[in-house]
């Protein structure tokens, strides 16, 4: 389904999950963490940039990776984004949620 | 079902056995709960209590007698050295799919902000001692202080 977003026109799927990368910019991510009652600091940013460039990769996206990134620890990770930090990260970053159990 | 619209807010996860099937399967739980926003405490009891004993966690075993789903005849598991061999196998597995060891996932649930409480009861069968525990648990806890632990709206519990 399509979405306006922060001036821009999105296609999201039923989750509100972007389905075209290429859609998304800094503003549409900021309108998502709004959203997502995140408040984007340089901190998330770091972590966003990380998720893009892991996912642009094809790298899976798990708890545990996130963990050894060297980017950020876990303990943060949930700190920077409460309630779920993988799947409203991943929304914010503009990529698929990832379909991790870990 | 009104409260929350049945929205789970919390899972409270009692370990009971100590076999690396059963451990990872109540970690996993555990650590997906957290993915998704939700509270969650895990409770170890009676042998659950080796998956967070410094000594005994990092040699936590397959079961290989009593597990149909082995597909192997309980003579045959019955053996020396089979527990070795089927839980050297599923290790592998599980390093496949990127899963931690137990010392590391007790790592990955801490930080993911998991409570983890030990049964006073069975420290004290067992004679452990708190000392002899993972360095991060958060007590030693009476069935009563667990059941306080999850009040409140929205918490479910489960047995493993």
């Amino acid at each position: 389904m399509e979405k306006l977003i922060a001036g821009t026109t999105v296609t999201v799927n039923e989750e509100g999950y972007l389905t075209n990368f290429a859609q998304w910019n800094e503003a549409v991510g900021e309108a998502l963490a709004a959203e997502a009652n995140v408040v984007l600091t340089p901190r998330h940013w770091q972590v966003i940039n990380y998720l893009q460039l892991q996912h642009k990769s094809n790298l899976p996206l798990s708890i545990r990776q996130i963990g050894k990134s060297n980017v950020v620890d876990i303990k943060e990770f949930y700190q920077l984004f409460p309630n779920g930090p993988l799947k409203i990260s991943t929304k914010i970053a503009g990529i698929p949620k990832p379909a991790s159990c870990l | 079902m009104n409260e929350f619209n049945g929205e789970i807010r919390k899972m409270m996860i009692i370990l009971s056995k100590a076999t690396l099937e059963n451990v990872y399967a109540a970690f996993v739980l555990a650590n997906g709960a957290r993915m998704e926003g939700i509270e969650a405490e895990m409770f170890f009891t009676f042998f659950g209590l080796e998956a967070i004993h410094k000594k005994k966690l990092e040699h936590l075993h397959v079961a290989t007698v009593g597990n149909p789903a082995m597909h192997m005849p309980t003579m045959l598991g019955g053996l020396p050295g089979m527990e070795a061999l089927a839980t050297s196998m599923m290790k592998k597995e599980m390093e496949k799919i990127d899963m931690p060891d137990v010392h590391e996932f007790l790592d990955i649930l801490k930080a993911s902000g998991v409570k983890l409480w030990a049964c006073k009861l069975a420290m004290e069968m067992f004679h452990y001692k708190k000392e002899d525990m993972y360095d991060d648990v958060d007590g030693i806890i009476t069935v009563g202080d667990f059941y306080n632990q999850g009040q409140g709206l929205g918490t479910h519990m489960l047995f493993v």
